[in-house]
């Protein structure tokens, strides 16, 4: 169905087999939110997820899409693992697949590593994040929380908001984004962009663009990724990069605010918007995207494992 | 494809669909706690016509849903379908007289993955089965309450059932097919 074995970058899906994958999490989300929120397609495979980094949101997410579809996983952290007795990665992966697992769903801090241990196996693999580089499940959910919500994407205007040099998930949006007909402009100043973006529509203040943006999409500072500090202070990065009140009441009538979580508060988002978004018909999407999540993935693991 | 039989027309078929309406309405004594789902996709539109017979005999408008099983296949590793269609039961299954409608009964493999589809939805008091075409070769043990036309076939052929709202007439043939059908 699809045309590569794994997932591990946005670019590994043409724009058919994206509309394929949004068009299957439509009837996901359904089972989503029926009683019984199972069906029995997957019955019989097995599904290893493996993260070398912590997460929340995406082993689980990746969980219960596994159990919705009757697939078994089994969870492997490497804080809990014989990574910790001096296993190498590589020793760990052939003690996993000699158990016959069917899929691998990795995360690790580096990045290109989920990429090399998918050249070694010969079971598909998803990319649930490897370092800086790529993040393919959360673009997709992305996506299809924005078709959900606008019901079209050509031409609507995004804007990548903050920590962009350090973000996987900021990589992935902008080549998904462009690939579907959005209109995308990074906000960042130059200490958090690449050397070079000279291919990339910029700006350096969310001023600039929040008054004219459909999608403000909040990116994560990414702590654990600076090796050195990136920016001066969380004064200077409210100055020009945080969504307050004022900012938010400055936005189009339509226009929505995601982030990918989990959310700094007071630093890209403050603490009264996040108390906001509890309330229901308000346009931050923050919860939508994680629902859209186990669609989403459930969406993949159909598609992935319907090939072998 | 060769044809080699017109099994039904236009006039035939609207016969068949009044007559089974009448059966089921027979059967249940009323329209009272009765459902109607079709299965994607023939049977959706054979569904509403049934549903659209019962409120002409008895007044009442009974509810429609349709189910695509895609996700209960048993034969998923072979045939991974992208065009997934829409389930839509808008109703609770719960204590109801269900009546499942398809287009063609052949192996009964649908007909197995459409009674898990809707258990999941809930426990129904009955479901009952509905089928234009019942052209045999069955793999299971499964039957319908109510046929259209029996149609005794060979493996190597094909029953191709068109309707107006999905193929814009109504007939039912019988060809000659390189696989099984449906």
């Amino acid at each position: 169905m699809l045309s590569k074995k794994s997932i591990l970058s946005v670019d590994d899906l043409d724009t058919g087999e994206i509309m394929q994958v949004l068009e299957s999490a439509d009837s996901f989300m359904d089972i989503s939110r029926r009683e019984i929120k199972k069906v029995p397609t997957l019955r019989g495979k097995t599904v290893a997820s493996l993260f070398f980094e912590p997460s929340t949101r995406t082993r689980i997410s990746f969980e219960i899409a596994a159990k919705r579809l009757s697939a078994d996983i089994v969870n492997f952290s490497a804080q809990a693992s014989s990574l910790l007795k001096g296993e190498t990665i590589m020793d760990t992966l052939r003690t996993i697949l000699s158990m016959q697992v069917d899929l691998l769903v990795i995360r690790h801090r580096d990045s290109g590593t989920v990429k090399l241990m998918d050249s070694v196996v010969n079971v598909p693999v998803i990319n649930a994040g490897d370092g800086k580089h790529q993040h393919p499940t959360q673009a997709l959910l992305d996506i299809y929380t924005i078709k959900n919500h606008f019901n079209r994407l050509e031409g609507l205007k995004v804007a990548l908001v903050g920590d962009y040099i350090n973000s996987r998930v900021a990589r992935s949006c902008q080549s998904l984004f462009e690939k579907m007909g959005l209109e995308v402009t990074i906000v960042a100043p130059a200490m958090l962009l690449p050397e070079d973006w000279s291919g990339f529509k910029v700006e350096h203040s969310i001023d600039r663009i929040i008054e004219d943006t459909d999608i403000l999409y909040m990116l994560r500072m990414q702590f654990e990724r600076q090796d050195r500090k990136l920016y001066p202070s969380v004064r200077e990065y409210n100055r020009y990069l945080s969504l307050d009140m004022k900012r938010l009441s400055r936005m189009k009538k339509d226009s929505v605010v995601m982030h990918p979580g989990p959310v700094n508060r007071g630093i890209e988002i403050y603490d009264e918007i996040m108390e906001l978004a509890k309330e229901k018909g308000n346009n931050i999407l923050i919860d939508e995207q994680v629902t859209a999540g186990v669609a989403v993935r459930m969406a993949l693991l159909y598609l992935v494992l319907g090939q072998s | 494809m060769i044809e080699k039989a017109y099994i039904l027309n236009e006039s035939d078929m609207d016969r068949v669909i009044k007559r089974i309406s009448h059966e089921i309405l027979e059967r249940n004594k009323g329209s009272e706690n009765l459902v109607i789902i079709g299965l994607q996709k023939r049977g959706v539109p054979l569904a509403h016509r049934i549903a659209a017979n019962i409120e002409q005999f008895e007044g009442n408008r009974v509810q429609t849903g349709k189910l695509d099983i895609t996700f209960y296949r048993d034969d998923y590793d072979r045939r991974i379908k992208s065009d997934i269609q829409k389930t839509d039961i808008p109703f609770d299954v719960r204590d109801k007289n269900v009546i499942l409608v398809d287009d063609v009964l052949f192996t009964g493999r649908s007909i197995r993955a459409a009674l898990d589809a809707i258990i999941d939805l809930g426990r129904p008091r009955t479901i009952q089965l509905v089928v234009l075409v019942d052209r045999g070769h069955r793999e299971l043990p499964i039957r319908a309450d109510y046929v259209g036309k029996n149609l005794p076939t060979s493996r190597n052929e094909q029953v191709s059932v068109k309707l107006r709202e999905t193929d814009a007439e109504d007939s039912v043939i019988l060809v000659e097919g390189m696989e099984d059908a449906k």
